[in-house]
């Protein structure tokens, strides 16, 4: 199963960093997304893109978690020679990552 | 013209006290964007303050060096276009204006919005400019080390056009204070523009750390406008939002106790909802709990979301800790020039041919020897968002569009990229068209972290 099912998601730029986060639609889904989504699948996702670290935030609060990648914006959004220099596009490819329920999580509906 | 901000009293049923609760309504999300929101928010939100967000990264830098050339122009664009389209309303509404389409020159935004109001018979409407966040000359004299990569401002040299500070929101709110019915600033952080009117309308303290935090959140949320109403949301099947062509801009209710509800126009286009909220509060955030603000360091960590009713979302939690010694700073310069060219192919094998049209230009900007330090070679349609090795399992498209850029450091080399895709029409692969070429220098910024007292922000005043 593909994230996008059980999350949405949506990035930021900020200088040569984007930030993604990962949201879950039902909370109950959380623990999942902290188990599966973790800092080094997700720079190992976005090998070729990212050259620096990716960190990763824990917001239990409202069942989201945040990515922050440096080096990701092709030196920076203002000098950038990519078509998307915001790296708006990045939350797309995220939500393409496979994600894998247990029998629990498959009772709830996304 | 009240300059007193028309802070409502709304009684919250069943409770004990009632809290003072203003409604603020975010304009524009950005120098660009959609104008009729504002308008609509002006006309329906039964709103107390009207912001506009409209100052990008580098827009400062740009707008330098227009006013090198006019001292008269510097600020946005399209500030006689939206000032035009709201004044009027918000007079008669008395609805206080905040935004920082000063730029580069908020004097002249000022003078220029005065002539606007005469001009619409719109009498006694006092202005203020804040200005002071020009920090070039202290930047100069004290050489402070860029932060985004090895370098200081001294090693920019000539290149080196602008430096503003991210003032907060204490001139704003004095200016607020002192009856000003416009707020007119250049380089101010964003979410300030929202915590001004709450810090004029409530008396809040500046070192009250966690109101200045929550205040935070809801300024951060509001400033990207239509971000947070189903703007840069909408995945079809998946989240789905109604009326995007008529979105509706956000309005912010906000009690004097942080309290906050983040709601929309009613019978406008879009939707307030926990989950637009949620990816708003993320957005452009790196550690949830430190979230730098030139007054407060906030912190998002606890905020929680609750969907109170259709299109309405109380949002609570934010704190905040208090503010650092030092104001960031955007620091405009010449980095370099991008040229760049596109063609198309379409049809059978469109993508060989693409690949093939990629392939002629890497070897020709090799044996002509175009100076390039950074170059690009994609396919539009299968790899130019997000590279090769991310787009590896993506399928032939019916059809490809071949982009190729460059980094350089004369006008004249950029020049030479597009023209070796421009010369693809009659010495490439078959049937490609629709090329397009470009050349132009580019103004990027960087940051540096200047100690707060070097900067110096006062309010200037022009009536109407």
């Amino acid at each position: 199963m593909k994230l996008r099912a059980i999350a949405h998601s949506r990035t930021g730029d900020k200088g040569n960093t984007s930030n993604i986060s990962v949201i879950a639609y039902d909370s109950r889904h959380y623990p999942l997304l902290r188990a599966q989504i973790t800092s080094e699948r997700v720079k190992a996702h976005f090998a070729g893109i990212v050259e620096g670290d990716v960190v990763r935030y824990e917001l239990p609060g409202i069942a989201a978690l945040n990515f922050v990648m440096t080096g990701a914006l092709g030196g920076g959004v203002t000098r950038s020679l990519a078509l998307d220099a915001h790296g708006k596009s990045l939350s797309s490819a995220l939500l393409d990552l496979d994600i894998e329920l247990t029998p629990d999580d498959k009772s709830i509906k996304p | 013209m009240p300059s007193i901000s028309r802070a409502r009293v709304f009684a919250t049923t069943g409770n004990v006290s009632d809290v003072r609760t203003i409604r603020i309504g975010s304009g524009a999300g950005y120098s660009g964007d959609r104008v009729e929101p504002a308008v609509e928010l002006a006309e329906k939100g039964a709103i107390d303050y009207l912001v506009f967000e409209c100052l990008g990264e580098r827009t400062v830098a740009l707008a330098q060096q227009a006013r090198m050339k006019n001292p008269d122009s510097g600020y946005d664009p399209l500030l006689e276009e939206r000032m035009r389209a709201v004044l009027p309303l918000c007079a008669a509404r008395g609805i206080k204006i905040v935004t920082n389409m000063g730029a580069a020159n908020p004097e002249a935004a000022a003078r220029k919005t005065a002539e606007i109001a005469k001009s619409l018979g719109v009498a006694s409407l006092k202005i203020a400019a804040v200005v002071g966040d020009d920090v070039l000359d202290a930047c100069k004299a004290g050489d402070f080390p860029i932060m985004e990569f090895e370098g200081s401002i001294k090693q920019l040299g000539n290149r080196l056009l602008s430096a503003n500070a991210y003032l907060g929101a204490e001139p704003m709110a004095e200016a607020l204070s002192t009856g000003a019915d416009v707020v007119i600033t250049g380089r101010a952080s964003d979410p300030a523009l929202f915590l001004a009117p709450m810090i004029h309308a409530f008396g809040w303290k500046m070192d009250d750390w966690n109101l200045l935090g929550q205040g935070t959140v809801a300024g951060h949320l509001l400033e990207c406008a239509g971000q947070i109403t189903g703007g840069y949301f909408a995945d079809p099947g998946y989240k789905d939002v109604a009326d995007l062509a008529r979105l509706g801009f956000p309005i912010g209710e906000v009690g004097e106790d942080g309290s906050l509800v983040v709601t929309k126009v009613a019978g406008s286009g879009g939707a307030v909802t926990a989950q637009t909220c949620k990816e708003q509060l993320l957005y452009e955030v790196h550690d949830p709990t430190k979230y730098f603000q030139p007054d407060v360091v906030a912190d998002f960590s606890a905020v929680t979301i609750e969907e109170i009713g259709p299109d309405r979302v109380r949002v609570s939690g934010g704190r905040g800790t208090k503010r650092t010694d030092t104001l960031k700073v955007s620091v405009g310069y010449v980095d370099s020039y991008i040229g760049e060219g596109q063609i198309s192919y379409a049809g059978p094998g469109a993508r060989a041919r693409g690949q093939l049209a990629l392939d002629i230009v890497r070897e020709r900007l090799k044996l002509t020897g175009v100076a390039a330090s950074e170059l690009r070679f994609e396919l539009v349609g299968v790899n130019s968002l997000h590279g090769a090795e991310v787009s590896a399992h993506a399928a032939d498209p019916y059809e490809v569009r071949v982009r190729v850029a460059g980094r350089t450091e004369t006008l004249r080399e950029a020049i030479r990229i597009g023209n070796e895709v421009e010369t693809l029409y009659t010495n490439g692969p078959a049937a490609g068209g629709g090329a397009w070429k470009s050349a132009r220098d580019v103004v990027a910024v960087a940051s540096v972290l200047l100690p707060r007292e070097l900067a110096k922000p006062h309010i200037r005043f022009v009536e109407a």
